[in-house]
């Protein structure tokens, strides 16, 4: 005859409150560990934050780059727009860098890329001041940067009107290049600009 | 004036200065250079040197013959040149190529993933990589593969002690300065050899000697003379004439077969041919000009875009550019490189040797990854200030010729679109294109599809270049005076 062990009733009792216990204290990891990632994708972002504009809701039209056929397309989108011109330029163009800065960006520009400013001096020049992250990350070709800096002049003379001439600085600097072929160094005719983002629209 | 001790001194510190400057100057290291000659191609490589020994880059010294590639597996580095396998050792001596052991007389290094070796290994290993025999001139930087020296004689023309009369092997085209006393032929891209004795005398008392050296990559003939000379080529470019120049009207009737003024520009990325002047006395080049001007973009420390770990715009660019330009000479283009070597220079002087030279056209190369097929540009101007009198605005100097670049541009366009390529045309905001005078275009290369490897394919390399090089021939006419 075959005796079975019996296994005490207060030993079982212990498994399972241990066993509850260490599901619960897993859990509670799994959710700490979630957490902490969280922060720290917060805290590795260092895409400019929108400073708060006072303004009604406008609609207005953002010339968007696309790589995949190298086509620089009309976007419609509604932004509050402050009343003086050169705030209207600096939030258009904050609304554009948005867009660019999205995991589904058409045309992505580097991490921290950033408009720090535009000023509009009259009569009729603008100065986009970029930040070093803009032109240090982006990416190096003629037509990949034509299409960057064709999307910042056409949008800002497609919204602001009475802007001919556009000059671009980084840091406050001028600089050569934007990635090692569109040329800085001279003011951008915006005529001419806007002749090349119509041809630009039709893409490849 | 009365020689005080203050003057005297100052006098002495003012020579201290200049004695130490022209030290200084006179001790500055020279670029050395490889001229290469080969069946396929002719070009320069410029030599690093290493613990005394000079090296050239594998890589690049093989690129204009064939297929190649390379490869980085921590210290061991691959290379493939068409069928035939190398692998090296960063550091050793000890090398491998096609399964057989080689002894390299100094270590293989590696910088910035290139693969650098001894130039005095190339006798003993480039045979086993080309299948052939190589010809090196170690003291002198030439290097000669397979049989394609040009031979040469020097002799005074029948009936007159006044003209002497080179002929080459094959077809020449030398810079020719004319110095007080002298007149010097100096041989870059051909590859001229040594005649049975270096110093040769002809007994004539216009004419007495001439003597025949190399160095650096150049070979050099110097004609001594007793009166002022002018060079003229004739036969396609296999003789060439020395004589007085008041005997001689060849040469200026057809200033378009005198040899080139401007000095080999892809080994010298030093200040551009229009800013030296030199005085009126001291060597008096003789003036030629290049329909096409073909540009190597980017260069040196300004590598473009990184296309991968190991191949960047810069090393694509040089060989589209030797490319197209055997595509324009095979049409009877002549045809100058700006950047035949991993040579920089300014983007102000491109524009300028390009002006300098008063091309018909000046094509600029770029090379990228983001597809498909080929963008041809012309410039778009940028905001700039009127001509003064007749002084060009230096950032709008191409605007009287920018139809003429957009001619150009839609006929590259066309050959391309028969040539099946994915093609398109725009303006860009491209230096030096404003800066031109003359017709100017850039051509963007880039995969037809995702695959990287073809930017690097000698065929696909030939398929772009010859249709830029037939559509700029067919707009010869349209473009300047024939070459």
């Amino acid at each position: 005859m075959r005796v079975t062990p019996e296994i005490p009733r207060h030993l079982l009792i212990s498994v399972a409150v241990l066993l509850i216990a260490a599901v619960l204290m897993s859990s509670y990891a799994w959710h700490m560990r979630k957490l902490v990632t969280t922060t720290q994708d917060t805290a590795n972002d260092t895409r400019p934050l929108a400073p708060p504009v006072a303004g009604p809701t406008e609609r207005v039209v953002l010339f968007i780059a696309h790589d995949e056929d190298g086509s620089l397309r009309p976007q419609s989108a509604a932004i509050p727009m402050p009343s003086a011109r050169q705030e209207r330029a600096q939030e258009l163009l904050r609304a554009l860098l948005a867009i660019y800065l999205d995991k589904n960006s058409p045309h992505v520009l580097g991490s921290g890329a950033e408009v720090r400013s535009v000023f509009l001096v009259d009569p009729g020049v603008a100065v986009i001041d970029l930040n070093s992250a803009f032109a240090d990350t982006h990416r190096s070709g003629v037509l990949v940067e034509e299409l960057t800096v064709a999307s910042l002049i056409h949008t800002i003379s497609a919204n602001i009107p009475g802007i001919v001439k556009v000059k671009i600085v980084v840091d406050g600097k001028e600089r050569d290049t934007l990635a090692g072929h569109s040329d800085l160094s001279s003011f951008y005719d915006v005529t001419a600009v806007n002749q090349l983002a119509a041809e630009l629209q039709s893409g490849q | 004036m009365p020689w005080t001790s203050r003057s005297i001194g100052t006098l002495a510190f003012e020579l201290g200065i200049l004695i130490l400057l022209s030290s200084i100057l006179s001790g500055a290291p020279q670029e050395k250079h490889l001229s290469v000659y080969s069946v396929a191609a002719n070009y320069s490589l410029m030599l690093v040197q290493r613990e005394g020994h000079d090296y050239v880059g594998l890589l690049e010294l093989l690129e204009p013959l064939g297929k190649v590639s390379a490869r980085a597996e921590g210290s061991r580095w691959r290379l493939h040149y068409n069928r035939v396998e190398g692998e090296f050792q960063v550091g050793k001596t000890r090398a491998r190529v096609q399964g057989h052991e080689i002894e390299l007389p100094a270590k293989f290094l590696e910088e910035n993933n290139r693969g650098y070796v001894p130039v005095s290994a190339l006798a003993s290993m480039l045979p086993r990589f080309l299948g052939g025999p190589v010809t090196v001139h170690e003291d002198s930087g030439r290097l000669f593969i397979g049989s394609v020296a040009t031979h040469f004689t020097a002799s005074l023309a029948a009936g007159t002690s006044a003209k002497l009369v080179f002929n080459f092997t094959g077809p020449v085209n030398p810079n020719i300065s004319n110095e007080p006393g002298s007149v010097r032929l100096a041989f870059t891209r051909d590859p001229v050899v040594a005649p049975a004795s270096p110093s040769l005398t002809f007994g004539s008392k216009v004419i007495p000697s001439a003597t025949y050296t190399e160095s650096n990559g150049t070979a050099t003939i110097a004609v001594r003379t007793t009166v002022p000379v002018i060079a003229s080529f004739s036969n396609d470019g296999r003789t060439i004439t020395i004589a007085p120049s008041s005997a001689t009207t060849v040469a200026q009737k057809a200033p378009a077969t005198a040899a080139p003024a401007t000095p080999a520009p892809s080994s010298a990325p030093s200040a551009p041919v229009a800013t030296q002047a030199p005085p009126p006395s001291a060597s008096t080049p003789v003036y030629r000009h290049y329909f096409a001007v073909v540009d190597a973009s980017h260069g040196g420390a300004d590598y473009g875009e990184t296309l991968s770990n190991t191949l960047y715009e810069k090393d694509i660019t040089v060989a589209l550019a030797r490319s197209l330009r055997q595509e324009l000479e095979s049409r009877g283009i002549t045809t100058l490189v700006l950047r035949d070597s991993d040579a920089n220079l300014t983007l102000d002087q491109r524009a300028v040797f390009a002006n300098a030279d008063h091309a018909a056209i000046y094509i600029a190369l770029h090379a990228t990854s983001d597809g498909p097929g080929v963008r041809v540009y012309t410039a778009l101007l940028p905001f700039g200030e009127d001509d003064r009198g007749p002084f060009r605005n230096w950032s709008t100097a191409q605007h009287a010729s920018l139809s003429l670049s957009q001619t150009a541009a839609a006929a590259v366009a066309i050959e391309l679109q028969k040539r099946q390529i994915p093609v398109r045309t725009l303006a860009a905001a491209l230096r030096p294109l404003n800066n031109l005078t003359g017709a100017g275009i850039a051509v963007e290369v880039a995969p037809e599809g995702n695959n990287l490897a073809q930017l690097t394919a000698p065929d696909y390399q030939q398929l772009v270049t010859s249709a830029v090089a037939t559509a700029i021939a067919a707009a010869r006419s349209q473009l300047g005076a024939a070459p």
